[in-house]
């Protein structure tokens, strides 16, 4: 353990820079990928089209694209815009067909019940559609963020402040305890993500467990009312 | 008044749901649009509120061509009722009924005051109003569905099969329910059902439909039993398997009222004009 405890700063500095590159990515890949998955889910022509290219994206090898993306958009090398630029490409990978599946689950009846009363286009999307379709997204976005938190270690190997870099510097200076303590930091820091997820969908969305529940006084006593 | 003046609707994908259509649905009355699945009876109703336009004629209420008003509009001043409610699984209950006086600018204190007047209106116990739909059975979630579509107090109120999916001891007391609402209110009701006997007993006039959206026969419940138009008229309404046809039996001294099958379905106590004397039966 000695090397852990005397390097307690260093983990911790490590740790908050992981979380910095891992947030904005799981966050942008979510707001990238809802409206592309609304396409999808809504226009079945471009529904194939939007899905493969999506899927695609996933099997670009990610040592090569760090090192083209800053020649392409002109960021330095040792940028961590790159790292989010590029993981933000593989969470839309993931998520948006998430999303076209969390739309395609929201129930057809209540749709047209909302525009029956009067939602507009709109309002109608942000206010009935996004929210149903919630726990679909969520866990879609709970596997990007898993996903992104064990990603953004390979930036590591760009010299770019991360968790990442306890493995690179650990192999390289032979020091088994910093492999070690980067592996369980980013195993941490993915399960605390998760847990932060899990409870923003309790806040966000108190009716989902009221109605996987149903309530059985409803069901009994008053089913005659 | 609602005109249906030659109507069609042809979907894109070629399917002809509806043919020539022309019906006119009085104000303040409760007209049943009735016919087997797939006739075409929502896609009627949807034509009122735009939410299908019709691919030639028109629809006008009060004489209006519903094609100029802006649709969004037009639907926050029609009710709308659907079978399962389609009330927003995501919001309280009180919330789905304050929905749309809320969308149309209603302040939120007003709206959520007025939602819970609304819950006694349909014979709901306030407590209910901070449920999710999910925590209501089948007759309550229905009843929300009509507190929301009374909500803005609309002339007009669509209901697309609304009792479809409750059992027949819930659906009962929600026609009566209905009806009794209709006394009060007196809305311009259309209602679309597959049942007869609901559409018999909920409207004042009944529009009978065969597929593609042809009207086999319009009129008073009355005069569709009376005199039913055709054969499809008359093996709709049941008419040709003895369930109308009733027969009066005599037994114990009394008149007692047999169906086709000699099954009793009540006893004879005079005629309606005895009735309205103040004789027997009244
Ligand atoms: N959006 C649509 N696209 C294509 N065809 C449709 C569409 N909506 C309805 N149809 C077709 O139009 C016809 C009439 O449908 P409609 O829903 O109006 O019938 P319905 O009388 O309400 O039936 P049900 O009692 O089953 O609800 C049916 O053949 C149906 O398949
Ligand atoms: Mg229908």
């Amino acid at each position: 353990m000695s090397w852990v405890s005397s390097n307690l700063g260093v983990i911790a500095a490590s740790a908050l820079a992981h979380a910095a590159l891992s947030a904005p990515t799981v966050v942008l890949s979510f707001v990238l990928s809802v409206p592309i998955g609304w396409l999808a889910h809504r226009y079945r022509l471009t529904r194939g089209t939007l899905l493969a290219v999506a899927g695609v994206l996933y099997a670009i090898p990610s040592i090569p694209l760090f090192v083209i993306l800053p020649i392409v958009i002109g960021t330095s090398a040792r940028s961590p815009l790159n790292v989010v630029i590029a993981l933000t490409l593989y969470g839309i990978a993931l998520m948006v067909r998430s999303s076209a599946d969390a739309f395609d689950a929201v129930e057809r009846d209540v749709v047209d019940s909302a525009t029956a009363v009067g939602f507009a286009g709109m309002q109608r999307f942000f206010r009935v559609e996004l929210p149903l379709a919630g726990p679909v997204l969520l866990a879609g976005l709970r596997v990007v963020s898993v996903s992104t938190v064990s990603l953004v270690t390979v930036s590591g190997v760009l010299g770019i402040p991360s968790l990442g870099l306890l493995f690179t510097d650990g192999f390289q200076r032979g020091i088994t305890e910093e492999i070690l303590a980067g592996i369980v930091a980013t195993v941490v820091l993915a399960l605390l993500f998760d847990v932060l997820l899990v409870l923003a969908g309790r806040v966000l969305m108190p009716w989902a467990r009221a109605t996987a529940r149903r309530a059985p006084r409803a069901r009994t006593r008053e089913a005659r009312a | 008044m609602i005109e249906f003046r030659h109507v069609s609707k042809r979907y894109p994908d070629g399917t002809s749901a509806v043919e020539d259509f022309s019906v006119v649905i009085p104000s303040r009355e409760t007209t049943v649009l009735v016919g087997s699945s797939g006739c075409g009876k929502t896609t009627l109703l949807r034509m009122i509120n735009r939410m299908v336009d019709p691919s030639s004629g028109s629809v006008a209420i009060d004489g209006e061509d519903v094609a100029h008003v802006d649709p969004v509009r037009l639907r926050r001043r029609i009710g709308y009722v659907m079978q399962n409610s389609g009330l927003l699984p995501h919001r309280k209950v009180i919330d789905n009924i304050a929905t749309v006086p809320m969308l149309n600018g209603v302040p939120r204190a007003q709206a959520r005051a007025r939602a819970l007047e609304l819950m006694d209106t349909v014979g709901l116990d306030r407590s209910l109003a901070d449920r999710y739909p999910a925590q209501l059975s089948g007759g309550q979630q229905q009843r929300v569905g009509v507190a929301r579509g009374l909500a803005v107090d609309p002339n007009i109120l669509l209901m697309d099969e609304p009792f479809g999916a409750v059992d027949p001891i819930v659906r009962a007391d929600l026609q009566r329910e209905l009806l009794r609402l209709q006394r009060d209110l007196g809305k311009t009701v259309v209602f679309v059902t597959h049942d007869i006997d609901e559409a018999f007993l909920l409207g004042h006039q009944v529009v009978i439909l065969q597929k593609g959206g042809v009207v086999a026969q319009r009129g008073t419940p009355r005069e569709i039993l009376a005199r039913p138009a055709n054969e499809f008229v008359a093996s709709f309404i049941g008419a040709d398997r003895g369930k109308r046809a009733l027969r009066v039996a005599r037994a114990d001294g009394v008149d007692v009222v047999v169906d086709g099958d000699g099954r009793p379905a009540g006893v004879l106590v005079g005629t309606e004009e005895d009735a309205a004397a103040g004789g027997p039966g009244s």
